[in-house]
């Protein structure tokens, strides 16, 4: 049995598309997504999704980049190796406060753009959204709306005509491969 | 983009928006706030000018206190709507009305100024002032003659009278005229539609800012800074700026929240808009924050006794305990509770943080004023001071009970007084003015603006 991924339907511009999520969703869809040459605004809320949980593991990564640094500064000038500098404590907060600064944005960074990674997935050499024949032009002047088989509402047949009554002009069924 | 595009009429743009406050809105806010203020000052100048020369002394620096404050708060708005031109930023056309009615305040700021310069100056400068005259005979004390003050003889080609005011007046004529200008030329776009004239606007912010951005830095230091005139920090400018800046967007956040509860500004200021308020609110706390450290962590590791002196007074009469408070108030809890973006986007969640940040930025302008207030002569009082030190420190309770017993309630009239009377005077300009650049060519992008 050959499975699918889902359904991939192509809009002329961000008002179409937007209104279609709009739509989608108003049906009780839920694995819906949008592939679209620049932002556009409110679409995330047209596909009702969620707020990010990525703000919270930046946040979990920026306290543990504080914590380290902390204790690295405080074993390594206090504990192993003490050192009067110049009349300093061995462990004088406010030489620490620059290094624990940039340690906390390194590791924010480092959550943000590897938490990012790993909530998508990524990296990854293909994904069946390229299946479609006209998914290039998502880079350049068109607008795709997918629904994954995965939706407990999915039907190849309805969804399909769901997508064709609000005015998608190229619906194409992917494989899953 | 050509020098004679028009903007379209406004009934095209939004047929819905209500470009005016009708007679009589607002007008019981401005009142009162205006009443109150007056009312305040009042009471301050009342209780303030009684008394012996001491008491007289520690009421200017109150009044001092409350000045900068509030001052921050209008040059903040001044510097805002250059930016916005600089940045030929489409977000904030609606909220920059706002802050062009607040820099109109500015004048006042002048007026209120001459207090300072008439009576306050000698109880406020007199440590430079009259630095190497004998106080008995006003005789001038001369090099090698006992009393000689080397430091101050030196910085007195800066450092005088006439040279004092002539710099406050080149300040206010710097701040009144560019504030002047960029709200005449923002109204008259409301009239012609004229799209050249932002293009005018922008041009002209660049040389505006370099202007505000000394004379901003140059005012700390005379009216500020010099109240300890042995000592100096390069740093000293930005962190005063950083402060008010801050305060500004506290100020506007409350007041086009107050405007908004009255029904107008509902379109252009939304939470898109607050949300934006809020992120540079934010972001101006941490870079206080950030200068304010940045001029602490050098003075602390080269720990050069005249540099350190001015924190040395800071760590006395109950001051270190203000300097915990900042260190908490201006940094730690507000960067906490500011940073969630559902924080910034609700508006009475919004409104606590602008509400404390307005309070914490007067006890930071109490930490940089009111220390001096019956010394300020480093020389003088550092026995005093290594006396104390060497004692070891007391706890942050003790600490905190002798600052609270120190500040007087001229200090808070000063402060809420003038912030007050600037907030009248902003309601004021709102009432007479469109609500909003009826006709700048970046007003449909306001409306339709949305935080991705």
């Amino acid at each position: 049995m050959a499975n699918h991924w889902g359904i991939v339907a192509e809009f002329e511009s961000p008002a179409a598309i937007y209104h279609a999520a709009e739509k989608v969703t108003a049906q009780g869809y839920t694995k819906v997504d949008a592939h679209t040459p620049f932002p556009v605004h409110g679409l995330d809320k047209a596909l009702r999704q969620g707020p990010s949980h990525l703000g919270w593991i930046v946040v979990c990564c920026g306290a543990m980049g504080i914590f380290l640094a902390q204790l690295m500064m405080y074993w390594m000038n206090a504990v192993d190796y003490p050192f009067w500098v110049s009349g300093k404590q061995p462990y004088a907060w406010p030489t620490t406060i620059p290094i624990t600064f940039e340690l906390m944005v390194l590791l924010s960074a480092f959550g943000a753009v590897f938490g990012m990674f790993g909530i998508n997935k990524l990296p990854r050499l293909h994904h069946p959204i390229f299946n479609h024949s006209q998914i290039h032009r998502a880079t350049d002047d068109r607008f795709f709306l997918s629904i994954e088989s995965t939706d407990p509402k999915f039907d190849r047949n309805a969804t399909a005509k769901l997508l064709e009554s609000i005015g998608a002009k190229h619906i194409e069924l992917l494989e899953d491969a | 983009m050509t020098a004679t595009m028009t903007a379209p009429p406004i009934e095209k743009v939004a047929p819905n928006l209500v470009t005016r406050v009708k007679d009589g809105d607002l007008k019981a806010g401005q009142m009162a706030m205006l009443g109150l203020g007056i009312a305040l000052l009042a009471i301050a100048f009342a209780t303030g000018l009684g008394g012996d020369k001491e008491h007289q002394g520690r009421f200017w620096f109150s009044y001092l206190t409350g000045y900068m404050g509030v001052l921050g708060i209008t040059l903040g708005a001044l510097f805002f709507t250059m930016v916005q031109h600089i940045t030929r930023a489409g977000w904030s056309v609606g909220v920059r009305r706002v802050a062009e009615n607040v820099a109109a305040a500015i004048p006042v700021m002048a007026l209120l100024f001459l207090p300072i310069a008439l009576v306050g100056f000698d109880h406020l400068y007199h440590h430079w002032a009259h630095a190497n005259v004998n106080p008995e005979t006003h005789a001038a004390i001369l090099p090698g003659q006992p009393g000689y003050d080397h430091v101050l003889a030196g910085k007195s080609g800066y450092l005088n009278k006439q040279f004092f005011f002539i710099r406050a007046g080149i300040y206010f004529a710097i701040w009144i005229s560019l504030s002047l200008f960029f709200r005449r030329n923002s109204l008259k776009q409301d009239e012609t539609g004229d799209g050249a004239l932002s293009l005018k606007m922008a041009r002209l912010a660049a040389p505006g800012l370099l202007l505000f951005a000394l004379s901003i830095t140059f005012a700390a230091f005379d009216w500020i800074m010099s109240l300890d005139p042995h000592w100096f920090s390069t740093m000293f400018g930005i962190c005063y700026f950083a402060g008010g800046f801050m305060s500004f967007l506290a100020f506007t956040a409350l007041l086009a929240r107050w405007i908004r509860s009255k029904g107008y500004l509902g379109e252009v200021i939304n939470t898109e808009h607050f949300h934006d308020i809020g992120k540079l609110m934010f972001a101006f706390m941490v870079f206080w924050t950030y200068v304010n450290f940045s001029q602490y962590m050098l003075i602390w590791y080269a720990n050069l006794p005249e540099e350190t002196v001015w924190f040395e007074h800071r760590r006395h009469n109950g001051w270190s305990s203000v300097g915990t408070i900042l260190v908490f108030g201006h940094f730690l809890v507000p960067f906490v509770f500011l940073m969630s973006r559902h924080i910034k986007r609700n508006g009475f969640t919004l409104s606590l943080g602008a509400v404390f940040l307005l309070v914490i930025h007067w006890i930071d302008m109490q930490y940089l004023i009111l220390p001096q207030a019956g010394h300020g002569h480093g020389a003088a009082h550092a026995t005093e001071a290594v006396e104390i030190s060497n004692a070891g420190h007391p706890p942050f309770s003790h600490d905190l009970n002798l600052w609270l017993h120190n500040i007087q309630p001229n200090d808070a009239l000063c402060y809420f007084g003038m912030l007050c009377l600037v907030a009248g005077i902003a309601i004021l300009f709102v009432r007479k003015n469109n609500l909003v650049p009826l006709r700048d060519p970046r007003l449909s992008e306001t409306l339709h603006f949305q935080n991705i």
